[in-house]
């Protein structure tokens, strides 16, 4: 795939590697915290994305809140692009680099600074993993809430970036429901605290502008997190239908019914196919969709929960009710579910979409994406959050047939234009990047996009944070 | 002179109008909290009165949307009638500040007002999915929208909730919403000095139990005896389980009564409202938002300087404090206070004379400043919203 165009690099700025490399070495303690040899440089450029690489000028890995400040006010005195990175797992391209930038990696400041259940919070450095954290906290009886699939890996950095969110945000929330502070390093090297242990901050919300603004505000290094006290219980049900119809209206009713489980996942028959072959979970092949429907609290009320839902469910022509009885099982009716990306890597290539639509939609929305990508000779498997509309429609294509890969961009393209066409979004929990920045006027008009961008610059006046993502190149700068 | 556009069109129009004229406005929906922040004069007001209705409402999504200037009865009534509620339960601000009118959707996302609930569910903010708005130069802009997962563009929406009408005029707030719990119960200690109840209300929400609310009224505060109060919301069977689990988790703190129904909601509209410090009219009432476990020990701090009589929500991050007003109503102890102990102060009622003197928002870090700022300038060049609302030449 070769589609989506990336800033020219700066001639005077490759000129001058050498001289660069070596005022970082002199920036950061840690002997191996810059990188320049381009063997070293060849895990940072891509990111999961990875349809797109560049390899960027260096990378440095700062080891401290104190660094990252030191190495951003050189870089912006420099006039030197700067990329920040978590853990390189953005399925949007938010971490690709630029062959004339920096990468400015948060991964070594992975540690836990505090950790206080009667306030409820953590506080973090941002490198940590999403995992990470749960299991710092796990032994005091708390979790932290957002799970995007990718939380083994995936940082905390990373997370706030995007406003990452994950199966069971129905009922916590995504990233930015749960951050209450962030340590951010703005471009010019100050820092300044935002937010905190109380559960408001004075002035403007600078919060929830940081979380989701995708690494073009400033560089997160450390963050305070609500963490939760784990339930006492959660059990899977999982339902089979003989119509992806019929599952969308169970969602409906479910939640029409004053139910709001903690997640509630859709699989149609293809993606049912794929995961069953790979993980063996049981799972009814021969369904046209099916829904695993999450539910927590003490045994009793689980109990009393997901027999509300399957009284509902055979009012939908339900055609398998598998409830969990036991860890294990509940283990395996997720396992398919979480390994569906993986599971469908095996049988074809793919591109993940992730746009957000109303519910209301959804038997249309299925059908005509169906019908797009078929347009295109291709297939799709659909796996997704069906609670709140987010779907993730796989778009499967062979990576070495240039034509089939520049048709499944097109139909992602057309898939996503579709979701802000029934009402909904681009994206819903991954980000813009680099994947969607040329749709953003689907959503945006040129006032909207030209108001966020001057609101960018308040922070970022040159633009030296993670250029060429998010808005589209040829955006005016007049605001 | 009012300015009461009836369309989101006629408010880009009158706002252009006033940036060709650097006429600078008050922004206001119902007007029950015009008596909030620094007294501003402006040659004009302008109202979202009359940019009134439900836009939208899909129950089975959970989403609403209306024009700010909805009355919060209105779009709670609609919610009612499909069983449903906004989360955050927003506040009835006119008893404290004896203020009279209608309060409107848009006043309480500019003010991102939140009642007992913030505390389990999220704030105004977390609930807000979706912002329509008119930027400084008479341009109609838009954030988020109606889907509940939406990371596409900045997120604006946060931004302007809480922005207290300095940024934008809002028109149109699409809300995520939940469904109206079945029913309430709420567990009652009694006789708990400061520290003690607010080691309780940090223990219970430490448990997996889920109080949507955790309260503390001190002896005097709208009964003679302390009441430290949490409230259980879901269907029946389980609330009278988490009931007995959390009474039995939390019996080193005394026994627990039991409230129920009618009593119940009465109490938690009243913390809500904070009611009983509503009297007497003329003490200044400070909001100090903390780190929850901090609140008695702010309350202890502030006693050593000055007389209070206070009120503790949100598990004690939320502490309602009335004092007289004297001088400076208390301003330099209770902001040294809540800054030591990781929170902030705002005057939320006060004579306009103290309103002039003290300011009233909690003033923020130099480096903050000058980012709140350039945000303001890049919304509203000319400075035609709420001018000097937020802090003297804002």
């Amino acid at each position: 795939m070769s589609g989506i165009a990336f800033p020219a690099p700066d001639p005077k700025i490759l000129a001058r590697k050498t001289e660069i490399v070596a005022a970082l070495r002199r920036l950061v303690a840690a002997p191996d915290a810059v990188i320049d040899d381009p063997v070293e440089l060849a895990p940072y450029e891509t990111d999961a994305f990875t349809a797109y690489r560049r390899l960027p000028l260096a990378v440095v890995l700062p080891s401290s809140t104190d660094e990252v400040s030191r190495v951003l006010a050189h870089l912006a005195r420099e006039g030197v692009k700067v990329v920040p990175r978590g853990a390189g797992t953005s399925l949007a391209g938010g971490a690709i680099p630029l062959e004339d930038a920096v990468v400015v990696g948060v991964a070594r400041m992975n540690r836990v600074l505090a950790i206080d259940p009667a306030n409820r919070t953590a506080r973090v450095q941002a490198g940590i993993t999403n995992l990470a954290i749960s299991e710092a906290v796990a032994e005091q009886g708390f979790f932290y809430a957002p799970d995007p699939s990718s939380q083994l890996a995936c940082t905390l950095a990373g997370n706030i970036a995007m406003n990452s969110g994950g199966a069971h945000c129905l009922k916590y929330g995504v990233t930015t429901n749960n951050l209450l502070g962030v340590t951010l390093v703005l471009t010019d090297g100050s820092v300044v605290e935002l937010g905190g242990e109380a559960l408001d901050a004075p002035g403007y919300d600078l919060v929830g502008l940081v979380c989701g603004s995708e690494g073009q505000l400033g560089i997160v290094t450390e963050a305070v997190v609500r963490i939760l006290p784990k339930p006492e219980g959660a059990r899977p049900v999982l339902l089979a239908f003989p119509s992806s119809e019929a599952a969308g209206a169970c969602v409906a009713e479910i939640i029409g019914a004053g139910i709001v489980p903690v997640a509630i996942e859709f699989m149609d028959n293809p993606a049912i196919r794929i995961c069953e072959a790979f993980a063996k979970a049981g799972y009814p092949t021969e369904a046209a969709a099916m829904l695993i429907v999450e539910v927590e609290g003490s045994d009793a009320e689980i109990d009393a929960e997901l027999s509300r839902i399957v009284a509902i469910a055979r009012r939908h022509g339900v055609t398998t009710i598998k409830e969990s009885r036991s860890a294990t099982e509940t283990a395996q009716i997720w396992k398919g579910r979480k390994s569906a990306f993986g599971a469908t890597g095996r049988v074809a290539d793919y591109i993940c979409m992730d746009g957000t639509i109303p519910t209301g939609r959804l038997p249309e929305v299925l059908q005509r994406m169906e019908a797009i990508v078929r347009g295109y000779g291709l297939r799709v498997a659909n796996v997704f959050h069906a609670g709140d509309g987010n779907l993730h429609p796989l778009i499967l294509y062979d990576v070495n047939d240039p034509d089939q890969a520049a048709k499944a961009e097109a139909a992602g393209a057309d898939i996503l234009k579709l979701c802000v066409e029934v009402g909904g979004c681009l994206t819903g929990e991954h980000g813009v990047g680099i994947e969607k920045r040329d749709l953003m006027r689907h959503q945006f008009t040129e006032a909207e996009l030209r108001l966020q961008a001057a609101v960018r610059r308040v922070f970022d006046p040159n633009e030296l944070l993670n250029p060429g993502k998010v808005f589209p190149l040829d955006l005016a700068k007049a605001a | 002179m009012r300015l009461e556009p009836t369309s989101e069109d006629e408010a880009a129009s009158l706002v252009r109008t006033l940036a060709r004229d650097r006429s600078p406005v008050r922004l206001e929906g119902g007007g029950t909290r015009r008596a909030i922040g620094r007294p501003i004069r402006t040659a004009a007001t302008l109202s979202s009165r009359k940019l009134g209705g439900i836009t939208l409402y899909a129950p089975a999504e959970m989403v609403i949307a209306a024009r700010t200037g909805t009355p919060v009865a209105e779009l709670e009534a609609a919610l009612a009638s499909k069983g449903q509620m906004l989360p955050f339960e927003p506040p009835d601000h006119r008893r404290l500040l004896g203020s009279e009118g209608e309060p409107t959707i848009g006043g309480i996302v500019a003010g991102n007002l939140s009642g007992p609930r913030r505390l389990a569910v999220g704030a105004c903010r977390d609930a807000a999915i979706g912002l329509r708005f008119v930027d400084g130069r008479g341009e109609v802009q838009h954030s988020g929208g109606r889907v509940m997962k939406n990371v596409t563009g900045l997120d604006l929406v946060k931004l302007l909730c809480g922005s207290w009408g300095t940024l934008a005029f809002l028109t149109e707030v699409t809300f995520k919403v939940l469904p109206r719990p079945e029913s309430e119960l709420t567990l009652l200690f009694e006789d708990l000095p400061d520290d003690r109840a607010n080691a309780l209300l940090c223990a219970a929400m430490a448990t997996p139990f889920g109080p949507s609310g955790a309260a503390h009224l001190p002896a005097g505060v709208g009964a003679a005896r302390a009441r430290t109060v949490l409230r259980l919301e879901g269907f029946s069977e389980s609330i009278r389980y988490r009931a007995d689990r959390l009474a039995a988790a939390l019996a080193a703190y005394g026994r627990a009564d039991r409230v129920e129904g009618e009593e119940s909601r009465a109490l938690w509209r009243a913390i809500r409202d904070v009611e009983p410090l509503a009297e007497p009219r003329e003490r200044a009432v400070w909001r100090l938002s903390l780190p929850p476990k901090r609140g008695a020990e702010a309350v202890a701090a502030i006693r050593t300087e000055r007389d209070c009589t206070v009120l503790y929500d949100w598990s004690g991050g939320l502490v309602w404090l009335a004092t007289e007003e004297g001088d400076d109503a208390g301003c330099a102890v209770i902001r040294a206070v809540a800054r030591k102990l990781g929170g902030h102060a705002t005057l939320l009622r006060g004579s306009p004379e103290l309103r002039l003197r003290i300011p009233p928002f909690h003033p923020p870090a130099e480096r903050v400043r000058a980012l709140e700022t350039g945000l303001r300038r890049t919304f509203d060049p000319v400075g035609l919203f709420n001018p000097g609302l937020l802090e003297a030449g804002s």
